[in-house]
């Protein structure tokens, strides 16, 4: 995509992608608004509730009337707020959210060997793992600058336990950089072509890897949910202890802005797993390769349309997961961090970097 | 387009790393530290070296500058009595600072001929981590292992300084929680009318 961008010249090029930008953002609003009722949908259903259902047709446009709301509400700052600390911690937080997102490659191009993303980043996975470790700023500074006992508490927390778990999502990531020889995220998903069998979860070009990988996948699920404060996880924001965590000050617009980053964040993991381990946009049956050079365009969609099923399979297990897992207390949740994920992870990255060194098949 | 991204870029390290220096509060200043860690991480994508510029912000912002953060947020700080006492050190800042711009000076007079438009950020590679990772673990395997257990024995001589034995401490073992049943519980009594248990 690179090139096609840069045949076009010093003016055109750079607004198509401004226009990618501004194209990827609205899909990412829209999904949202509907994830977010899928995710209280989900919730409810599991406790026999109905879940909202008074605006538009099921509750469909419940979100935008949350959204209207929100945005109309007063912004309250308490006093001895740091009033631009204060402000600033929801735009930081929906920002990386946001910038994250250009790393992530959602489809094959049309052309042969290009892929649909915005910027093509040889470091990808790298950059995705900087990226979601500087969201813990937002909640920190959130929670210092309201000026007050329980948004720090929860801040504090929040921060231990991102820093926590990010150790081992980085550990998991690098059992699947090892297998692949590269940090781009496109060659990545390329790397587990041909069928679901090629996936890195069952890694089949390596096959004795099944034993690691596998459960390298549910550790990088269950670190995903501590990562993004999910429950069982959401203890920064328990409401039995801290009320509500960093956010007890914020309300309407700043308030939403914090929610809008989380979910982002959550999505962002939702499609991390897709990409490491769950082939990407390649379907579980790979299309013949007559079809994919008769029908281009056909295939990028397909390939769009695998990527967002498999996201939305995981986001529904994340919903799924806030509803019937109890919270965690929270020395359990450092014990499982640093004294058995760690490990097992470390354990892994040798296991995988001596197989691939001695004996695999690396592309 | 590269230049006025350079430019942009230097700028704002240099206005964050001032301001960390002349902030008031000892939070902004991390945060402005935060800043020039970050736009120093720009700096170093503008010269193709990507992997650093990752690593940079993955390390320093990520988990160092977070710690550093913790710490300030969670001192009590007087800030007058802090002001006073800094003016007392100005004649070691001037040195420092003296010997900083004598160094910089003379890099810039004696490396001439390494001009940053001659640069390559991964010699002999395709990519800036395989340039490094060719390099790290060969030639300077030494110097990697070395520095590995550096920053272990820093580890270890910071958990020996923190670590107390007290010895009535209530610890919770988590093998034993897990494993209990509900047979060891609670048990069921039909205690019958008029009696006890």
């Amino acid at each position: 995509m690179s090139n096609y961008v840069e045949s076009l010249g010093q003016l055109w090029g750079p607004l198509l992608v401004l226009g990618q930008i501004g194209l990827f953002t609205l899909v990412l609003l829209l999904s949202i608004a509907f994830l977010l009722l899928l995710d209280r949908k989900i919730w409810a259903g599991v406790m026999m509730r109905k879940g909202p259902n008074v605006v538009g047709p099921f509750g469909l446009l419940q979100s935008f009337a949350d959204f209207g709301k929100f945005l109309l509400k007063e912004i309250v700052i308490p006093a001895g707020a740091n009033k631009f600390v204060f402000l600033f911690a929801p735009i930081l937080t929906c920002t990386l959210a946001f910038t994250a997102w250009a790393a992530i490659p959602v489809a094959p191009g049309t052309i042969s060997g290009s892929t649909w993303v915005i910027s093509n980043l040889n470091v990808g996975v790298l950059y995705l793992f900087a990226i979601s470790s500087l969201g813990v700023y937002g909640i920190i500074m959130g929670g210092w600058a309201s000026n007050s006992k329980y948004p720090f508490l929860g801040a504090l927390r929040s921060a231990a336990q991102m820093v926590s778990y990010e150790v081992s999502i980085g550990l998991v990531i690098i059992t699947v950089i090892l297998q692949c020889g590269s940090m781009n995220l496109a060659d990545i998903v390329n790397n587990q072509e041909g069928g679901f069998w090629n996936w890195h979860v069952l890694s089949f070009q390596n096959f004795p890897l099944v034993v690691v990988m596998l459960p390298m996948f549910v550790i990088f699920f269950v670190s995903a949910l501590a990562e993004t404060n999910r429950p069982p996880f959401d203890l920064p924001e328990a409401e039995s202890e801290l009320v509500a965590g960093y956010q007890v000050e914020y309300g309407s617009t700043p308030y939403l802005l914090f929610m809008l980053g989380e979910y982002l964040n959550i999505v962002l993991m939702c499609a991390m797993m897709t990409i490491l381990f769950f082939g990407g946009w390649h379907g579980p049956i790979a299309l013949g390769e007559d079809f994919v050079r008769d029908h281009p365009f056909m295939t990028s969609f397909a390939g769009l349309f695998w990527f967002m099923f498999k996201i939305l399979f995981f986001f529904f297990l994340f919903a799924m997961v806030k509803a019937i897992v109890p919270r965690y207390r929270y020395d359990q949740l450092m014990r499982l961090g640093w004294k058995i994920f760690l490990p097992t992870a470390l354990f892994a990255v040798l296991v995988v970097g001596g197989y691939v060194a001695y004996m695999g098949v690396q592309s | 387009m590269a230049l006025i991204a350079f430019y942009l870029m230097a700028t704002v390290t240099l206005v964050s790393a001032l301001m960390v220096i002349m902030a008031r509060n000892p939070v902004h200043s991390v945060l402005w530290l935060i800043l020039a860690f970050f736009s120093s991480a720009g700096l170093l994508v503008l010269i193709g070296a990507e992997f650093l510029a990752m690593l940079l912000v993955v390390v320093y912002v990520g988990a160092v500058a977070v710690l550093f953060l913790f710490v300030v947020m969670m001192l009590d700080v007087d800030f007058v009595e802090l002001k006073d006492g800094t003016l007392r050190y100005w004649p070691f800042a001037m040195l420092v600072g003296i010997v900083f711009a004598a160094e910089i000076v003379l890099a810039s007079v004696l490396g001439v001929h390494a001009r940053p438009d001659a640069f390559d950020a991964a010699p002999g590679a395709d990519t800036n981590a395989e340039a490094i990772g060719q390099v790290m673990y060969t030639q300077y395997l030494l110097l990697f292992q070395m520095a590995g257990i550096v920053l272990l024995i820093a580890m270890i001589g910071a958990i020996v300084l923190t670590l107390r034995h007290r010895p009535h401490v209530k610890r919770q073992n988590i093998a034993k929680q897990t494993s209990r049943r509900r047979s060891d519980a609670y048990e069921l009594k039909d205690p019958k009318p008029g009696q006890g248990i």
